[in-house]
């Protein structure tokens, strides 16, 4: 099996083994083992659900360290525009770009500077009447893991395109190396809004090896610049090197209907919300709706103004992108936007690999042996409860059934399973309680940790 | 493994059901992403079939480890001729239908170019029943 790069890591030291994300997990791929979640690396899909839902932050999400900028001659920041959206609508765009310099970086480009020339290359696509349609989004991470995983009889829909951050960064190389910076000088470093953007990087999909060398997490960024521009200790820069304002459109293209509007023709749909593209893929797979066009899917509720590494609340952070895009005109000149100029190189190095199916609904390899397994997994559910209480560690009855028929966990571990047994005598308390603590851990069940309650 | 579904007539809200449920099973089973959505695109004509023309009807499954065998069985107005239905284009549609985009005579072809053998027998005023074989 290919090693799947995770961006989301537990912290079991501050985790209470609550199991909140074993439960909010949209491709089911946390269970509790030991009193704490363990994650399948194959089902995971770096959405962030989890991180989202945890009472104890004890959810982190990787970083590289942020002192390797100094490792470079010439380090790039590469931020996604709605970074500048997580701050106070007085704080203006030069004071923050004047922050992110006084921090060491040599260049700052925003990440949707490339939509320019990306939107022509979908435009085509979706003009071809040969493409497989509806063309899917490859631009959140997230739904191209959701589609391998679990909706596989769709990848062939995906765009094969590079995604904005690639295209920018292809673009920095090469305009960085003719103004003379020698290419081992160059670092470029994505600010990322979610766990996906970062998963994607350090393991792309359909790409041997990203242009990025390094990642820094949005809200880790976001507390740095803030406090630069609070203390004051910055100087105000007049000159904006290669940062000219995006128009109108590449501003709003990370937000919610911002691919498809840039699509003047055809039928276009946009989704938001991990469960919400979910639903929609599971009709899109069963119905023929091929007179759609083109499906710009997001994983996070509001695009990625919802992102795990935002620093507020994501409506007020896409209504303050939204103004910004207002004071921008629809499109920009080559002067404007110099990667005008790089079309042609651009358009010419986007393509990415296949993506390759990786269905996590599969029960086994060979299908006899599939068939025998899924039999018994209906015969466990069934005479299961159904109440998907999670006490057993996994997320459903039916998720239990199915970790049992993988034997990966012992049926015992029901707690409704465990009365009916324990009225058979076939189970004693102890054994019961010894399987409850492999699930649960030590703690939870110790009769001396309990302080307060009368049981008496 | 054998699994029988319900199907209301009329009941357009539910269309589908049966084809989601096979779906599920097939991709557990890791059949061919192709063969899952060709087996897919049929059951799903043939189920929406039953439920815009018949009464009532039910749908049976087999799932073996090397094909899917569907029959779907409804009590309704049954096809008066068969060979003419299977025809691409062929509808007893009204223009008026046929402008709102239905009935364009497209329904058994699909099933059948998305099938690995299709027989449909009907009986005119008891009913139709639609066999979708596939092979993995």
């Amino acid at each position: 099996m290919e090693h799947i790069h995770h961006a989301l890591k537990f912290k079991y030291d501050l985790c209470i083994g609550c199991s909140h994300c074993t439960s909010v997990c949209p491709t089911c791929a946390i269970h509790v083992e030991d009193g704490h979640p363990i994650l399948d690396a194959n089902r995971c899909i770096d959405c962030g659900m989890c991180y989202q839902t945890c009472p104890m932050n004890a959810i982190y999400i990787e970083q590289d360290d942020f002192e390797t900028i100094y490792n470079f001659k010439c380090p790039v920041l590469l931020v996604p525009s709605i970074f500048s959206a997580q701050f106070p609508e007085k704080v203006s765009q030069r004071a923050i770009l004047s922050a992110i310099y006084h921090l060491g970086f040599k260049y700052v480009y925003e990440v949707e500077k490339s939509v320019d020339v990306l939107k022509e290359v979908i435009n085509d696509k979706v003009k071809d009447e040969s493409a497989e349609k509806p063309i899917i989004s490859t631009f959140c991470p997230a739904i191209v893991r959701l589609i391998q995983v679990k909706y596989p009889s769709l990848v062939d829909n995906l765009l094969l395109t590079k995604p904005p951050l690639d295209v920018t960064a292809l673009y920095i190389r090469e305009v960085l190396v003719e103004r003379g910076v020698a290419p081992e000088d160059i670092g470029i470093f994505y600010v990322a809004p979610c766990a996906a953007k970062i998963a994607a990087v350090k393991s792309p999909v359909g790409e041997e090896k990203s242009n990025i060398d390094g990642v820094i997490n949005m809200n880790y960024l976001y507390n740095k610049v803030f406090r630069v521009i609070k203390q004051g200790v910055y100087t105000l820069r007049e000159d904006e090197f290669d940062f000219h304002p995006l128009s109108k459109n590449s501003i709003l293209w990370s937000l919610t209907g911002g691919e498809i509007k840039d699509i003047p023709t055809g039928r276009n749909l946009a989704i938001d919300e991990v469960h919400n593209v979910s639903a929609f893929l599971d009709k899109l797979e069963n119905e023929d709706l091929d007179d759609i066009d083109f499906l710009e899917l997001r994983a996070c509720d509001e695009s990625c103004a919802g992102g795990i590494l935002c620093a507020g609340n994501r409506f007020l952070i896409a209504e303050r992108q939204r103004k910004r895009a207002k004071q921008r005109p629809k499109t920009v000149t080559p002067q404007e936007n110099n990667i005008l100029n790089y079309k042609d190189y651009l358009k010419d190095n986007m393509a990415v690999g296949e993506v390759q199916p990786r269905s996590m609904d599969k029960l086994d390899d060979n299908i006899s042996v599939a068939m025998r397994k899924m039999k018994k997994v209906f015969e466990i559910t069934n005479d299961l409860p159904k109440v998907d209480c999670r006490i057993c560690g996994y997320q459903t009855c039916k998720a239990l059934a199915e970790a049992v028929v993988n034997n990966q966990a012992d049926i015992r571990q029901c707690i409704f399973v465990q009365r009916i047994l324990e009225q058979t005598d076939k189970l004693t308390t102890a054994e019961a309680l010894k399987i409850t603590k492999k699930v649960w851990g030590e703690v939870k069940v110790d009769k001396d940790s309990i302080k307060h309650l009368d049981l008496e | 493994m054998h699994f029988e579904y319900n199907v209301e007539g009329g009941d357009f809200t539910n269309a589908g059901t049966t084809s989601s449920k096979v779906k599920k099973m097939m991709k557990q089973l890791g059949v061919d992403p192709a063969i899952v959505k060709r087996t897919v695109v049929a059951l799903y004509e043939a189920e929406v079939n039953i439920v815009a023309h018949a009464y009532r009807g039910v749908i049976y499954v087999d799932l073996e480890d090397t094909s899917v065998s569907i029959k779907l069985v409804d009590e309704g107005p049954g096809i008066p001729d068969i060979n003419q239905a299977m025809q691409k284009g062929y509808s007893t549609a009204s223009p008026e239908v046929r402008e709102m985009g239905f009935g364009a005579g497209m329904g058994l072809p699909n099933m059948q170019s998305n099938s690995d053998k299709l027989t449909v027998n009907s009986v005119v005023g008891k009913g139709t029943t639609v066999e979708i074989v596939n092979y993995f």
